[in-house]
């Protein structure tokens, strides 16, 4: 079914509070009191909104490096992340895990990793108490193609079809490891989400660069795994425009062919969305720019304080390790 | 198997699990062989049709994703306990007891535990070799986040697993294999009794010497300071049973009254634990030390299989016994130290036939 004009207009909403958060800290970035690795979410926002907009208060998530989009897509609290990256004692781990290990417990949102894989069987391990709880709700774990390639990733597919928990796996394939194209990770004919099918759990590859049929899509996926309680894999070949952490762009490194990132950027999903919104669907602009204006007024509003508030103190910082 | 009157450490094992499964209803238990017929050694025997297979939950081969899963249960509301029947094939689970289990709590900010315990059993004897006979206990110690528990006799092997299971961290249980067959006089059992995590145990009383040991090497040096009584040498024991965290207060008191050291460690001896506590001891007590502490460890080189060597590779009560002797400087004459051979020297007594 088509979603309808609401849901597409959330669909934007989304994406561009992830897009405008991103390049808010793409834009600070340089300005040293980020100090620590961020890996941007700038060109593959679509997935994190579709997904998110599929998933209840109940369901869980965890990420990976790359968790900016997932956690606000979850409702993570933005200016507890931007705390978070910016060291301070109010970040949502208190200055200890930085970009890529952010928490809110509170919107189910686990935790998120740096080592590649990592999360995926603890993903999975949430899935496991869903299903022991009877609790209805998904577990949701996000990661990238590069993590299709650890021992991790199969025991964790293997486990989730062999006891049929309710987890939603989310592939985002941007194609490349940091710079290592997957055509030198993985063999040309071998379709992730075939492989995946293979194992045992329905698998479905869906394009992001089709905003609309992207959401329809996994709409209709997620709300079959919710009503089934079966494991499902979404491999959603998308593309990342800045570098695979920092805040510029690295294209003059030339691992990527010249004019793929240009050829991709032309088909940005969100502009595409937007368009589709204001000249099919009559979306006014005006309630586009003030959702806009409300978005970053959020984000000023974050950064601002977040900015002000102290970093941990060192005997803060020496707490904690046991329970 | 135990007698009537008799229990075993692995059935004292068991009966910590039973008792805890019982006890709370989220509990799960999960690892490859905990509903199979030999049920890891008899500690996990009959659980699954007590409990359910969903909450003793049979696995694939997988330790490291099963133990990511572990925490993801954990985090979830479901403590979990995991059970490895050998250490070795533990080392494939680095990354999630390192970067998930250990981490979780400090990471994100103290909002959200790790409740699991990691069961791993060591193999001693009947030819283990390189690879099912790991002692790694210092490792696990190195790790800030994780908890390191070592229990040697029948009569404390369940209150600690009782302990580990309920601490809100991640803590590492190690079993060694011949632990197993330790026997206990059931007369004497509390099913009640409470053991606090971080609280050493003196075995024996002595003024002589200090000996400090866990697990299956505080059984040997029980053997050898009790062999060696008779011969006037008085050596007190002082049973870590958890390396992390470590009661160092026990050990402290000890010295100060002995003024002598004897560690025992079943690991190698680079970077062992035993170096530990002869730095701690050098460091904060060093006024007392009557003498240079000393160490018993296994070699710096993987342990080999052969019947024909592994006799003399692993130290046991006999060396032990020999070394006190040296350290006390008290008698050594006319002391018949065979007497504390095994026969065969590679099983714990005449009921392990093996095969692991």
């Amino acid at each position: 079914m088509t979603p309808a004009k609401e849901s597409l207009v959330q669909l934007y909403e989304l994406s561009m509070r992830i897009r405008l958060v991103e390049e808010r800290i793409a834009a600070d970035y340089p300005k040293g009191e980020m100090r620590c690795p961020v890996h941007l979410s700038i060109g593959q926002e679509i997935v994190s909104a579709a997904v998110g907009l599929n998933q209840l208060s109940i369901d869980t998530a965890v990420s990976s490096h790359r968790a900016h989009a997932h956690y606000l897509a979850k409702g993570g609290n933005l200016y507890r992340m931007i705390a978070e990256i910016l060291g301070k004692s109010t970040g949502c781990c208190k200055g200890r895990g930085g970009s890529m290990h952010l928490i809110d417990l509170e919107k189910g949102f686990l935790g998120s990793s740096a080592i590649v894989g990592n999360s995926i069987p603890v993903g999975v391990g949430s899935a496991f108490s869903h299903k022991l709880d009877n609790s209805g709700a998904l577990s949701f774990v996000f990661f990238g193609d590069g993590a299709t390639e650890e021992g991790s990733f199969y025991e964790s597919v293997n486990f989730a079809a062999v006891n049929q928990l309710p987890v939603v796996f989310v592939c985002e394939n941007n194609l490349y490891s940091v710079y290592t194209d997957l055509a030198a990770r993985q063999p040309k004919d071998r379709a992730i989400f075939e492989m995946v099918n293979a194992m045992g759990i329905k698998s479905l590859r869906i394009d992001s660069f089709d905003p609309i049929a992207c959401l329809e899509k996994i709409t209709e996926a997620i709300s079959d795994a919710r009503t089934n309680r079966t494991p499902l894999f979404l491999e959603i070949p998308t593309y990342r425009w800045l570098e695979h952490c920092g805040p510029f762009d690295d294209d003059a490194l030339n691992y990527r062919p010249a004019g793929e990132l240009a050829s991709f950027m032309e088909q940005d999903p969100v502009e595409k969305l937007h368009s589709e919104l204001v000249s099919t669907l009559g979306v006014d602009k005006g309630e586009i720019e003030s959702l806009l204006r409300s978005i970053t007024d959020d984000i000023s509003h974050a950064f601002n304080t977040a900015k002000n508030d102290p970093f941990p103190t060192l005997s803060e910082s020496m707490v904690d390790t046991y329970a | 198997m135990p007698n009537e009157k008799k229990l075993d450490f692995a059935s004292e094992i068991r009966k910590a699990l039973h008792m805890a499964l019982k006890a709370d209803p989220n509990l799960v238990l999960m690892g490859l062989g905990v509903n199979d017929p030999k049920g890891v050694f008899g500690t996990t025997t009959n659980l699954a049709q007590e409990f359910g297979s969903i909450r003793v939950l049979e696995t694939p081969t997988s330790e490291n994703a099963v133990t990511g899963i572990g925490v993801g249960l954990a985090v979830t509301g479901h403590p979990t306990v995991m059970v490895h029947q050998r250490l070795d094939f533990f080392l494939l689970a680095m990354d999630q007891l390192v970067n998930s289990a250990a981490k979780w709590h400090y990471m994100y900010g103290g909002q959200s535990s790790v409740p699991i315990t990691i069961r791993l059993i060591t193999g001693r004897g009947w030819g283990q070799g390189p690879t099912h006979s790991q002692n790694l206990h210092a490792w696990f110690t190195h790790i800030p986040g994780l908890k390191v528990v070592m229990p040697a006799f029948a009569n404390e092997a369940r209150a600690l697993l009782a302990a580990s299971i309920a601490d809100p961290n991640p803590v590492i249980f190690l079993e060694d294999r011949w632990c197993h067959v330790q026997q206990v006089d059931v007369a004497t059992l509390d099913d009640s009794k409470v053991i606090e995590l971080g609280k050493a145990s003196i075995e024996t009383e002595g003024s002589d010497l200090t000996v400090v040991a866990a697990g299956f090497s505080a059984v040997e040096s029980l053997r050898a300071i009790l062999f060696l009584r008779d011969h006037g040498i008085s050596a007190e024991l002082v049973n870590l049973r958890s390396l992390k965290p470590l009661d160092t207060e026990t050990i402290y008191k000890s010295v100060q009254k002995t003024g002598k050291l004897l560690v025992v460690d079943s690991g190698p001896e680079i970077s062992s634990f035993a170096g530990e506590i002869i730095s701690l001891v050098s460091t904060n007590q060093f006024s007392y030390l009557k003498s240079a502490p000393s160490t018993i460890t296994a070699p710096d080189v993987p342990e080999p299989t052969s019947y024909g060597v592994t006799g003399e590779f692993k130290f046991s009560a006999e060396t032990i016994a020999r070394r006190i002797v040296e350290i006390t400087g008290v008698g050594g004459l006319g002391i018949d130290f065979s007497k504390l051979r095994n026969a065969p020297h590679d099983v714990p007594n005449s009921t392990f036939t093996g095969p692991f």
